[in-house]
């Protein structure tokens, strides 16, 4: 099978160290932080006080807003706090810590869906928001929100998204490897609600084991194909996918569905087949904690377990470590505290140890960020534009096209951090415009 | 209890492909070593002579101006070392050595630093100060010797002119000369300019190892080809198209010099236009122009060029609309 892929882009060592080792399940916490926000969207109100005892996938936090998900209770006890709390992504939130207490027990209220309700769009696209599920690969965007359509815009393919471009992070790949029929199940309930036949599972080409796993669970399948593309960075981003795919081009501003492409997570699919099969809310998920622990390992976490926690469980960081990172090391956030939680957004905890000064050396628009910019902009003439204030050329250089994948800081021989500079020219824009 | 670690705050990504800007320079310095090697093997003593004098003189002033202006000094990055080798190889071999001097001294000075340094001038710093130099003392700069013996300390030479001069048309040449002499540098001509070998090594290891893009130099050799091919078939006397490849500063300034990125377009149609627009002038230059040879002048005028070529080349973006 051929190839594919996307013009630019870039090849950091793969280093994923956790390929061959199977899912484990990471010991239950004693307690647990819900952070109210973790989605993009509108912040969820708490639905419980200090005191009130919780069972494992009960409803603790919820909104009314549309684009927004719901938290659940991760384990069975007690809340001792609705507080704020350290936030991987924001620095700081409202959150609902809880403390484990006996026997685990599933909250009474949690039922699948009843067999004559999975042949109904409706009720499924209602599970999948009453169950809180987002896009799991990292950006969190509710997922009920992104298999709604407008109705003028049909929709003719669906891509499931196993690349995991990150160096590092092998979630999804195991989750292929060993939940391959399930991710199915979950494509096809997908494939109801869109009302789309064909279905492309896109993985990279250094993962022949979820390759092999995908192609026989899709034996039997009709309309389903999976899709080999160049391991390279950031293959799975969105645009990049089905700009390899397809050769559709997302247009500037619009999203998937502008052109009939809707992408989802392989591990979303999973979440999607559990809460309507067996009426799991989404209060686990599968991260990689790796790098520079004693033991990296794939984890089954609940959320809201502490990254200290999962890294003790994996034998501790090694020595000299400087760095911990929510997510891979091209788009991760850097950590300042091991006590913030795993939020439904954790795609892994990456421990390295960060050697290069920050010093930033001029510009000599050798034009290496142009060359690898999957989105054919200028980063090294946005930086000049921030520099130097010229905000009113910041929308000419298409400053808002920038996908912050950092293809252009990695290759930058001068250390500049071209990706921030960028994101101070998109606020200034995005403050301009209020 | 866990002992207390530091963690370190840092916006993504998180890591670094092995590309620093010094090892840049000095992969295209490595790249330039066949040719210089063998200029100062063919010109002897004075070549040495010359690139050293050239070599310190960028180096000092590159100091002197960072220290005036209260900035770091920063020649470990090796810009200013590769602007005074640059500068030395462009020179005729036998130059008086303080006008090599005087020339590094232009080039970093008006080249670089009255712009703000490195990666904010606007014209190739070596060739600002050959400029200079050819319009100051023309016939210093286009006096060339050739050594009369082989020992290398001996400093009998004898005055030759280059092939371009000998065997253009408008200068009353026949329009051709051994090919072999090109190739292998035994002619007289810059210091680093002669062996076309040379030039050729040094231009696949500076695109093998990925220090600079394809397109400039491919464009602009292509064109000088189409372009000298066209008047090579049409007319008497006109030199082959290979003469061209091979003769003056076609190969060091198409890989070495037009490929400075900090003065060439950082856009990849830009990167055509501007080598394309590089060999016309060339071609142009040598056929019918004043001077037998206009590699320099060529790039001057494109790196002037760059800033507008760079707007108008602006790529539509990823899913953008015309």
């Amino acid at each position: 099978m051929r190839v594919k892929t996307f013009p630019g882009g870039v090849h950091p060592p793969e280093c994923k160290l956790t390929s061959h080792q199977p899912i484990e399940e990471a010991p239950l916490p004693e307690r647990v932080i819900i952070l109210l926000q973790q989605h993009t969207g509108a912040p969820n109100e708490p639905l419980v006080k200090k005191g009130d005892r919780v069972f494992t996938g009960t409803l603790i936090g919820k909104s009314e807003e549309f684009i927004s998900a719901p938290v659940f209770s991760s384990i069975t006890g007690k809340v001792v706090e609705v507080g704020n709390f350290p936030h991987p992504v924001l620095g700081r939130g409202l959150g609902v810590m809880i403390e484990r207490d006996g026997e685990e027990e599933m909250d009474p209220s949690l039922k699948p869906l009843g067999e004559s309700e999975r042949e109904n769009p409706q009720a499924l696209l209602q599970c999948i928001r009453e169950k809180g599920i987002v896009g799991l690969g990292g950006a969190a965007f509710p997922t009920a929100v992104k298999l709604s359509p407008p109705s003028n815009k049909p929709i003719d393919t669906l891509i499931l998204n196993g690349c995991e471009c990150e160096p590092y992070l092998t979630a999804d790949e195991r989750l292929m490897v060993e939940r391959g029929e399930e991710i199915i199940e979950g494509a096809k309930i997908i494939r109801k609600i869109l009302n789309v036949q064909k279905v492309y599972i896109a993985i990279e080409e250094n993962k022949p084991e979820a390759i092999q796993s995908m192609q026989r669970c899709i034996e039997k399948e009709e309309g389903m194909e999976v899709a080999i593309l160049k391991t390279k960075y950031p293959e799975g981003g969105e645009k990049q996918l089905i700009q390899a795919l397809l050769k559709r081009e997302v247009p500037s501003g619009g999203l998937p569905l502008d052109i009939g492409v809707v992408v989802q997570n392989v591990g979303t699919c999973l979440a999607i087949y559990e809460a309507i099969y067996k009426g799991k809310p989404l209060y686990e998920r599968v991260i990689t904690v790796t790098g520079e622990v004693n033991k990296p390992k794939n984890l089954r976490v609940r959320i809201g377990t502490l990254f200290k926690d999962l890294i003790d469980f994996c034998g501790g960081l090694k020595e000299g470590i400087n760095q911990v990172i929510m997510g891979g090391p091209m788009m991760g956030i850097a950590q300042s505290t091991l006590e913030v939680p795993v939020i439904k957004g954790t795609t892994g905890i990456l421990a390295i140890k960060n050697t290069w000064d920050s010093k930033e050396y001029p510009c000599i628009k050798c034009a290496r960020c142009v060359d690898v910019c999957p989105v054919r902009i200028l980063p090294t003439a946005l930086v000049r534009i921030v520099k130097f204030k010229r905000w009113e050329l910041l929308e000419e250089y298409h400053v808002l096209d920038c996908i912050e994948c950092g293809a252009c800081s990695y290759v930058c021989p001068s250390f500049i951090p071209i990706v921030q500079y960028i994101k101070v020219g998109k606020e200034v824009l995005r403050r301009k415009a209020r | 209890m866990r002992e207390k670690v530091k963690l370190l705050i840092r916006t993504s990504p998180h890591i670094h492909s092995p590309i620093t800007l010094s090892r840049l320079m000095y992969g295209v310095i490595l790249a330039l070593t066949p040719a210089l090697l063998w200029g100062l093997y063919y010109f002897h003593l004075p070549a040495l002579l010359l690139l050293l004098t050239c070599v310190s003189s960028t180096l000092i002033t590159e100091a002197l101006f960072r220290k005036v202006r209260g900035k770091e000094i920063t020649l470990y990055d090796g810009s200013a070392l590769l602007t005074g080798i640059l500068l030395a190889m462009v020179l005729p071999p036998y130059l008086p050595l303080w006008m090599g001097a005087l020339g590094g001294f232009i080039a970093i000075s008006l080249g670089k630093e009255i712009f703000g340094g490195l990666g904010y001038n606007i014209f190739n710093p070596a060739l600002v100060g050959r400029a200079f130099l050819s319009a100051s003392f023309p016939v210093a700069l286009t006096t060339w010797k050739v050594p009369l013996n082989h020992s290398w300390f001996s400093v009998d030479t004898v005055t030759q002119a280059t092939p371009l001069a000998t065997t253009l048309p408008k200068f009353g040449g026949g329009g051709s000369y051994p090919l072999y002499k090109l190739i292998l540098g035994l002619h007289g001509g810059c210091m680093g300019e002669t062996c076309g070998l040379a030039l050729l090594v040094g231009g696949l290891i500076l695109l093998i190892f990925r220090i600079i893009d394809y397109r400039i130099p491919l464009s602009c050799l292509l064109t000088v080809l189409v372009f000298s091919t066209i008047f090579y078939l049409r007319e008497d006397n006109f030199p082959s198209p290979l003469f061209h490849l091979f003769s003056g500063g076609l190969l060091l300034g198409a890989f070495f010099m037009a490929t400075d990125p900090v003065t060439s377009p950082v856009t990849k149609k830009g990167r055509w236009i501007f080598g394309a627009g590089m060999g016309f002038l060339i071609v142009c230059i040598r056929l019918w122009g004043g001077y037998p040879e206009g590699v320099m002048y060529s790039i001057l005028i494109m790196n002037a060029f760059t800033p507008l070529i760079n707007r108008l080349t602006l790529p539509l973006p990823l899913g953008g609309k015309k």
